[in-house]
């Protein structure tokens, strides 16, 4: 009988063999390969350039004046863009997550509106990118219409770096904030009721209950939608990529920023074939973004797992 | 009373609310669908929210469809079909093995399984953009740069199938079962094959919509890999297109090729946003 156990055993571990090949050739071998690759740089010897090992990207193009801090520029307006949709996009959906629940106060055609505040998020997101680009253009329905209401001096919107990284962040808040929502309102579906019955047996208000049983409950919940969206808005790409091409530029005195040009945006443009692309400093900023993103995640994991088994 | 004229005003202030945000939801799809009813010429004088006509709908995709294929290096038509042989076979791949790959932590007892667990959770955590370099070294070593192959064959190993595959799996599939088939002497691979899957279905369509929206969706990877291969451009490179050509603006083909791209995505939502919506909140209920 013993026997037989390992033999069946045997069986998961062959049927394991395509993912873990498929995820060595395409995923792990890759990350290897980014992260060796952003050690080899181009140095000149004499006249020659030639292909040298060491940290000359990182001195280069990350500390270095070659780059122009770009690579930090890029990661301050990720995560602007990423607070910017995020903080209103949770408490919104967590707002509607408890009005959806409320079993006193039951609204009518939940099920509808949940369908229809999702529905964004399901649409390709280059076609919403430039469909917001088209209404909010010179000209554009939207722009021309706030024009005419005398709401706005210039139609020429999407020209101010400010508005184009608001609009990409509203944008992102809109597409987000329906699949956030559904995720809440299942997580406060899951919640035992017979708590609340007992809160209300104690007299509790409705504020009440939310915030000392709903939100305490809710935290692994809201622990995921902080993580998974945190690492899924540092890689954001389609939307900013689409509506302004990262830019136009902001001017700080001297300086200048590009307003809208995310981390992948930038690492793309030295991927991508033509006069710039130069893999090794794709790398290295792949090998930055990578990094952010685990450390983010950690922190924030960290963050809200200590504060749940201080009060527990 | 007093409270319960209290309760009808917060539902009214609710409603109020709620309606005004699935206004703002499907808003700029009803200006696609008016403006793409519209020539260019009455797009630009103001916003317009009654539809125009059919006649202007077909006039306006006659000559997208005479214009595209010289200003995006590839025809609507084209690019779709592109997408439909993509994300096809990505969303069997998809589906299939991660199934499989959940049956085997799932059900069988080997040195290491919880590890393994553990790895496929964590990986999860990691984002594919950020081996983009390596990722491109890979097609041109294996020589499916500029193929559609490097887009679907890494659906194999899709960790967030696998997990959903995994929860699912614990609740609906009992060891007993899969025992009885060894006892009547069927292999293990037949076992999956003609035993389990069956009952995993209900999982297995939600997975395969999923999998469906994000490749079909997918923009950064393909304008990557296709990138030299105008005529294997994807439905999402074909709008970065229409975007890209802005010498001849013509807003009205414009909005019709935006929305062609959208109508099949809002036809199928409308036949299963109950199952899409079961779906996401199963995968956010997690632990």
């Amino acid at each position: 009988m013993k026997k037989k156990t390992v033999e069946y055993g045997r069986y998961g571990i062959i049927f394991l063999v395509p993912f873990f090949l498929t995820f060595a050739v395409f995923q792990f071998y890759p990350l290897l390969y980014t992260i060796v690759d952003s050690f080899v740089y181009t140095a000149k010897n004499g006249r020659q350039t030639v292909e040298a090992v060491g940290l000359g990207n990182y001195a280069n193009y990350i500390f270095g004046a070659a780059g122009n801090g770009e690579i930090w520029q890029a990661l301050l307006i990720t995560i602007a863009m990423w607070l910017l949709n995020f903080i209103p996009q949770i408490v919104l959906s967590l707002i509607l997550a408890a009005w959806f629940t409320d079993r006193q106060r039951k609204l009518k055609a939940s099920g509808a509106y949940k369908a229809i505040m999702y529905l964004p998020n399901i649409i390709t997101a280059a076609t919403i990118a430039v469909l917001y680009f088209n209404m909010f253009d010179t000209h554009g329905p939207i722009s021309s219409l706030l024009y005419k209401l005398n709401i706005i001096e210039s139609e020429d919107l999407l020209y101010s770096g400010w508005f184009s990284l608001g609009l990409i962040a509203f944008i992102q808040f809109w597409m987000w904030y329906g699949n956030t929502m559904v995720v809440l309102t299942a997580g406060i579906l899951g919640i035992n009721p017979s708590l609340y019955e007992a809160a209300c047996v104690d007299g509790a208000t409705s504020r009440q209950q939310f915030f000392k049983i709903t939100l305490p409950l809710l935290k692994p919940i809201l622990q995921y939608t902080l993580v998974t969206s945190a690492i899924g808005g540092l890689q954001m790409y389609d939307i900013p990529q689409l509506l302004n091409e990262g830019g136009p530029v902001i001017r700080f005195g001297e300086g200048s920023v590009y307003s809208t040009r995310t981390v992948v945006m930038l690492i793309k443009q030295y991927v991508a074939n033509g006069a710039s692309q130069n893999f090794g400093r794709a790398s290295a900023y792949s090998v930055i973004l990578f990094i952010v993103t685990l450390a983010i995640s950690m922190i924030f994991y960290i963050a809200t797992s200590e504060k749940k088994s201080k009060r527990g | 009373m007093k409270t319960k004229e209290n309760i009808i005003g917060v539902k009214i202030f609710r409603t109020v609310i709620c309606v005004l945000l699935c206004f703002l939801s499907l808003f700029p799809f009803w200006i696609l669908l008016v403006n793409s009813t519209l020539p260019s010429n009455q797009i630009v004088t103001g916003m317009k929210v009654i539809p125009g006509s059919i006649q202007q709908f077909i006039n306006n995709y006659r000559g997208l469809m005479a214009g595209s294929e010289k200003t995006s290096g590839v025809s609507l038509i084209q690019a779709m079909e592109n997408s439909l042989i993509i994300t096809i076979p990505t969303v069997i791949l998809q589906v299939y093995f991660g199934s499989l790959t959940a049956y085997a932590v799932t059900v069988y007892r080997f040195k290491g399984r919880d590890f393994v667990w553990g790895f496929i959770y964590a990986i999860m955590m990691i984002p594919t953009q950020v081996s983009i370099v390596g990722f491109i070294k890979v097609c041109n070593l294996t020589h499916l740069y500029g193929t559609f192959f490097p887009l679907i064959l890494p659906a194999i190993a899709a960790p967030t199938t696998v997990y959903f595959m995994k929860q699912y799996m614990e609740g609906a599939l009992s060891v007993s079962l899969v025992e009885a088939a060894r006892i009547d002497g069927a292999g293990e691979f037949k076992t999956f094959n003609k035993i389990v899957l069956p009952l995993l279905t209900p999982a297995m369509a939600t997975q395969a919509i999923f999998a469906f929206v994000a490749s079909w969706n997918n923009l950064y990877t393909p304008s990557l890999i296709l990138a030299t291969e105008r005529q294997k451009a994807t439905m999402p490179m074909f709008v970065e297109a229409l975007k890209a050509n802005d010498k001849t603006r013509d807003y009205g083909q414009i909005y019709t090729g935006l929305f062609i791209t959208v109508i099949p995505i809002i036809i199928m939502y409308v036949f299963l946003a109950r199952y899409i919506i079961g779906g996401v909140a199963l995968g956010g209920v997690k632990e």
